[in-house]
C-alpha cells in the first residue's frame, strides 16, 4: 500500500482559446519551422471528413442541425495550427533517484542501502546516473534527442506537503493564495470566450493548473466518450431533450445557481463540439496508426484519442492527464514506482510515434512533473519519505534534447533535511515555455518572472 | 465574546428543507413539514439527539435481488452506506460521518479491505458528534488508517513521517499553521509503536499497539519537551492554539459555501473550547445560525444529491450500479481522491456534470413511462406540471420553468402532422422533463 494517493482525479479543463492569428504572434522562431496544420480550411475541412468519415457522416447527418456544431467544426477547421503542451502529471512526489537513479555517486548504497537500482542504460549526459528499466520508453525518445532532462528541478526550501506543493506547480507561484492555474491565467490572455476545448482535461475532473478567470475549459475522459441519454426518449424528442441542456445554463443571481449553470451551458458546448467524434457501437471513431500499451488502461486509451483529436485540427492548445501510478512510494517502492512508471513511459512513447505518424510531432510537446522528488535516505518500511527536488521531462520533436539543471550528487547537494537540492526552477522552466513554446509573455502569466532565469527548451 | 448568532426569521417547510439537505439527505415526502412544526431549536435538537437508529423502508438488494455483501463484493460498500443515507431516522448522524470521512479521508485503494474502511466508518458513526480528541484518538489508532497513512510501518528504528504530517496539515491545524519540519519528524517519533501482521489469504491483520516499538526518548514538539506517546501527539495537536481556528472554519464549510464572519468565528471557537473541544455544540450553532438560512445555495455533494433524489421518490436500493455512477459524479465513497477528500468547492466539471446526468436516468429508470402504452396531456404547460407533481413540486426559477417550457412546446410541435406521433411524443416529452428537472440547477443546489 502507499501513503497517500494524492488527487487521483483533478482534472477538468476550461479554457479557451483564440484563433491562430493570436498564437502565432510572438513565436516567429518556431513559428518559422511550424509545419503546416493538418489541413486549413476547406482542407483540413475534408480531412476531417476523410479521417473519421463513417462516424462524421452518420452523426452529422442525423444531428448536425445545431448551429453550434456548426459553429465547432468551423472552428476546429478554420484557424492555423498551434503549438500545444500537454502537461503529464507524476502525483505524490516521483522518486528522482529512482527514475535515474545516480549509482555513480559513492553514497547512493548507503543512503539506499534495500532500495539502490542496479544496472539500466546510462544516461549520456551524465554517467553516474542510470535510467529506471521501467523508463526505457522515455530513455529511447532521449536517445533520439527528443527528450530534454531535468534532473532536480523545484524550488529553495521546498515545501514537504502534497497539497501545496502541488498548488505552487499548479499555480505557477510559491503562493498559496493563487485561485487560477499557470495554463489557466496562459488561456485567459490568449483564449476565446466560447471554445472549451482550447484547455482540456483528459480525466475525470478538472487539472487544477487549467483553472482560468475568464475563459471556459472542458475536461472529458476521452473524445468518445461524452454521450447522454435518458429513459424511453428518442429521435426528435431526444435531440430537442439534449438541445434543452443548453437553455437549463442561463444566469442566476444565486451564486450556487449560477455555478451549476455555467457548468452547465459549458456541458452544451462541449458535447456539441464532440458530437463528430462518437462512434457507433461504443467502438472509437477514430483509429490509431501506432500500437499503444494495454489498450484497458485509460491513460493510453486518452493519449490515443488526443493524438486523434489533435490530428483532425481540433482546437486545443493545453492538455492536462495525470499519469497513471501511485508515486507517493512510503513502502514498497520498487513494485510501487515500476508499475506506473513502465505504463506510463511506454504510453509517452506510443503517443510521440502515434503524433510522428500522423505528422504533427512538431506541433506538440509533453511536459512530465512532479511535485517533489523523494527524500535520499530511505525508510524504515521499503520506502522514502517527501523531498525537494525532483525529475522532469520535455519530450517532444522540438525538444532542446539537453539537460537543465543537474544532478547536484549526493555529497553536497542535499539540504539541511537530506533532501536534494533543485538545481532548476521550476518558474523559470514555465516562464520559458510560455516564451519559447507558446509564445506568450511570461511576465504577464508568471508573477515575479523576471527573477527566474530562462533555460533553452526548444530548437 | 459574545454567543453565537441565531436564526430570527421564519422557520416554515422552507427553511426546514434546507436544514434536512445541509444535515442530512433532503427530506422524504412530508418530513420538511413535520420539522417545520418542532420550530428551528426543536428541528435541530430532534437532528443532534436523533435516538436510537431507525432504518426505515426495504432492505438494501442488489440488481438480482440477493442482500448486500459489502465487506466482500465492490461497490457492494458505497451503495451499504448510501442506504444508510436514504433509509436512516438520525440523518445528522450519517451526514456527520460523511463529514468525517472526507476530514480524515482514508482510501480504499490505499487500504485493500472493505471490511477495515466499513469498521472505520462505525467510528464516524459513533463519535462523530462527541469530543474531538476521542475523535482523533480512535481515528490515531484505526487501523484502516493505521494502513493508509504508515502508521503501522512506523516504528522507532525507522520513522515514518507520513501520519504525523498529516495530522498536523490536515486533520488538525492546516498547512504551514504554526509547526515547522522539526515537529513533523519528532511527532512521528511520538506516534511510533504501531504495528500489524500479514498473513497469506487474511491479508493485514492483527492490529495493535507494541511498546518495543516506541522510541521512548524525550522529544521536542511545538517547542515542549517530553517523553512523548501517540495519545500525547493528539493531545498536543488538539491543545494547540491553532487548532479551534481550524476545526470551526473547517467544519463550518461543509453546512455553509461562504466562510463565517470574523465574530461568528471567534465566537464558534470560544463555543469549541469551552465545550472541551466537543463537535455538537459547535453543529447545533451552525445549524441554527443565520447563514445557514439567508445566505447563498450550496451544490449538493453528489451522494447527497443521489440519496436525495431516491428519498424524494422513495426507491429502496437495488442496484449497485450508483458506486460506479458516484465514480462518474466524482464521489465514490471510501475513495476520496486523496488524503485531503473531497474539494467541496469543485464539485462541478463537465465531466462530473455527466455523471448527475446518469445519476439521474438512472434514479429515473424504472418511472419511465412506455410511448407505446401510456397516456400523457398533448399539452405542454400540462406535462411540465406533471413532470412537477412527480419530483414533489420542487421550487424552480423563471428561467427554468422557461427553458422546460420551451422544449416540451418544440418537441410537441414535431409531432403536430401525425396522430400517432402526438401520442408518443407527449409520453417521451414527460420522461425527458422528468430527467431535465432532475439536472436543473436548483436541484443541483440546496
Amino acid at each position: 500500500m502507499s501513503g497517500c494517493n494524492h488527487c487521483a482525479g483533478l482534472t477538468r479543463s476550461r479554457l479557451l482559446h483564440r484563433a491562430a492569428a493570436e498564437a502565432g504572434r510572438g513565436l516567429p522562431a518556431i513559428e518559422h519551422g511550424m509545419p503546416l496544420p493538418a489541413g486549413t480550411g476547406l482542407t483540413r475541412r475534408s480531412f476531417l471528413a476523410q479521417g473519421l468519415g463513417a462516424a462524421l457522416a452518420v452523426y452529422g447527418g442525423s444531428k448536425l442541425g445545431f448551429a453550434a456544431l456548426e459553429d465547432g467544426i468551423a472552428l476546429a477547421a478554420g484557424g492555423p495550427a498551434q503549438p500545444v503542451l500537454v502537461s503529464v502529471f507524476l502525483e505524490g512526489g516521483a522518486d528522482a533517484l529512482s527514475v535515474l537513479s545516480p549509482q555513480g555517486d559513492p553514497l547512493y548504497r548507503k543512503l539506499r542501502p534495500k532500495l539502490a537500482l542496479s544496472g539500466g542504460a546510462v544516461f549520456a549526459e551524465d554517467d553516474r546516473l542510470r535510467w529506471h528499466p521501467a523508463a526505457n520508453g522515455i530513455a529511447q525518445l532521449y536517445g533520439e534527442k527528443k527528450v530534454t532532462v531535468m534532473p532536480a528541478v523545484g524550488y529553495t526550501n521546498a515545501d514537504q506537503s502534497h497539497f501545496t506543493s502541488r498548488h505552487y506547480w499548479e499555480v505557477g507561484a510559491t503562493s498559496a493564495n493563487l485561485r487560477t492555474g499557470w495554463l489557466g491565467r496562459y488561456l485567459d490572455r490568449v483564449g476565446s470566450m466560447d471554445n472549451p476545448l482550447q484547455g482540456l482535461s483528459l480525466d475525470s475532473t478538472l487539472a487544477p493548473a487549467l483553472a482560468t478567470a475568464k475563459v471556459p475549459v472542458a475536461s472529458i475522459d476521452g473524445p468518445d466518450e461524452y454521450d447522454f441519454w435518458s429513459n424511453r426518449v428518442w429521435g426528435e424528442v431526444e435531440t430537442r431533450m439534449l438541445a434543452a441542456i443548453g437553455a437549463l445554463g442561463t444566469t442566476h443571481g444565486d451564486p450556487a445557481l449560477a455555478a451549476v449553470a455555467n457548468v452547465t451551458a459549458q456541458v452544451d458546448r462541449l458535447r456539441n463540439q464532440l458530437l463528430p467524434f462518437h462512434g457507433q457501437d461504443d467502438k472509437p471513431a477514430y483509429t490509431s496508426p501506432v500500437q499503444y500499451p494495454s489498450a484497458n488502461e485509460s491513460f493510453p486509451r486518452r493519449l490515443a484519442g488526443l493524438a486523434a483529436m489533435l490530428a483532425a485540427g481540433l482546437p486545443l492548445r493545453v492538455v492536462a492527464l495525470t499519469a497513471p501510478g501511485e508515486y507517493d512510494t512510503h513502502s514498497d517502492q520498487p513494485g510501487e514506482l515500476s508499475e506506473g512508471l513502465q505504463l506510463t513511459a511506454d504510453s509517452l512513447l506510443a503517443f510521440q510515434r502515434d503524433l510522428e505518424a500522423r505528422g504533427i510531432a512538431d506541433r506538440v510537446l509533453i511536459h512530465v512533473w512532479s511535485e517533489f522528488g523523494r527524500r535520499a535516505g530511505e525508510n524504515g518500511s521499503n520506502g522514502t519519505d517527501h523531498g525537494a527536488g525532483g525529475i522532469g521531462f520535455l519530450i517532444g520533436a522540438r525538444a532542446k534534447g539537453t539537460m537543465i539543471g543537474e544532478f547536484p550528487g549526493l555529497k553536497t547537494g542535499l539540504d539541511d533535511d537530506g533532501n536534494v537540492k533543485a538545481t532548476s526552477d521550476f518558474r523559470g522552466v514555465y516562464a520559458a515555455l510560455l516564451e519559447q513554446w507558446l509564445g506568450t509573455d511570461a511576465g504577464a502569466v508568471i508573477p515575479d518572472a523576471a527573477a527566474f532565469g530562462r533555460p533553452a527548451l526548444v530548437r | 465574546v459574545p454567543p453565537v448568532a441565531a436564526h430570527k426569521g421564519g422557520f416554515g417547510a422552507a427553511q426546514a428543507e434546507r436544514l434536512l439537505w445541509r444535515a442530512g439527505f433532503g427530506p422524504r415526502r412530508g418530513e420538511a413539514e413535520a420539522l417545520a412544526r418542532l420550530g428551528l431549536d426543536g428541528a435541530v435538537r430532534a437532528l443532534t439527539n436523533p435516538g436510537r437508529e431507525n432504518l426505515v423502508g426495504t432492505a438494501p438488494k442488489d440488481e438480482k435481488g440477493r442482500p448486500l455483501a459489502p465487506y466482500d463484493a465492490w461497490g457492494h460498500d458505497h451503495v451499504w452506506w448510501l442506504d444508510r443515507m436514504v433509509r436512516t431516522s438520525r440523518p445528522l448522524v450519517e451526514r456527520m460521518a460523511l463529514v468525517w470521512h472526507d476530514w480524515f479521508a482514508t482510501s480504499n485503494s490505499g487500504v485493500g479491505s472493505q471490511r477495515l474502511m466499513l469498521n472505520q466508518n462505525q467510528l464516524f458513526r459513533e463519535h462523530g458528534l462527541g469530543a474531538f480528541k476521542e475523535l482523533l484518538l480512535a481515528v490515531t489508532k484505526d487501523p484502516a488508517m493505521l494502513l493508509w497513512l504508515n502508521g503501522s510501518d512506523n516504528a522507532k528504528w525507522a520513522p515514518n513521517e507520513n501520519y504525523a504530517r498529516e495530522m498536523m496539515e490536515l486533520f488538525t491545524l492546516g498547512a504551514g499553521r504554526g509547526y515547522t519540519e522539526l515537529d513533523v519528524r519528532e511527532q512521528a517519533r511520538a506516534l511510533t509503536g504501531f504495528r500489524n501482521d500479514w498473513k497469506q489469504g487474511q491479508g493485514n491483520v492483527n492490529f495493535r499497539y507494541d511498546p518495543q516499538r516506541h522510541d521512548t526518548g524525550a522529544k521536542t514538539i511545538f517547542k515542549q519537551r517530553g517523553r512523548f506517546t501517540w495519545q500525547d501527539s493528539v493531545r498536543l495537536s488538539v491543545s494547540h492554539p491553532n487548532h479551534p481556528s481550524f476545526f470551526v472554519r473547517k467544519l463550518w464549510s461543509y453546512f455553509v459555501p461562504v466562510p463565517p464572519d470574523a465574530a461568528t468565528q471567534r465566537s464558534l471557537e470560544r463555543l469549541y473550547v469551552s465545550s472541551g473541544h466537543t463537535v455538537k455544540p459547535v453543529v447545533t450553532a451552525i445549524l441554527t445560525h443565520p447563514a445557514l438560512y439567508d445566505g447563498p445555495r450550496l451544490v449538493k455533494p453528489p451522494v447527497v444529491y443521489t440519496a436525495g433524489l431516491l428519498r424524494r421518490l422513495g426507491r429502496p436500493i437495488d442496484t449497485t450500479s450508483w458506486s460506479w455512477i458516484g465514480s462518474m459524479a466524482g464521489q465514490q465513497l471510501f475513495y476520496p481522491p486523496n488524503v485531503a477528500g473531497w474539494d467541496d468547492s469543485r464539485w462541478l466539471d463537465t465531466a462530473t456534470w455527466r455523471g448527475r446526468w446518469w445519476t439521474a436516468q438512472n434514479v429515473l429508470r424504472p418511472y419511465a413511462l412506455d410511448p407505446g402504452k401510456a397516456v400523457q396531456p398533448y399539452d405542454a404547460a400540462k406535462l411540465l406540471e406533471g413532470a412537477l407533481e412527480f419530483w414533489r413540486q420542487p421550487k424552480l426559477t423563471e428561467s427554468t420553468r422557461a427553458a422546460l417550457q420551451g422544449f416540451a412546446r418544440a418537441a410537441l410541435a414535431d409531432a403536430a402532422g401525425a396522430p400517432w406521433k402526438r401520442k408518443q411524443y407527449a409520453v417521451m416529452v414527460q420522461n425527458a422533463l422528468r430527467q431535465l428537472i432532475a439536472v436543473s440547477p436548483e436541484l443541483q443546489t440546496a
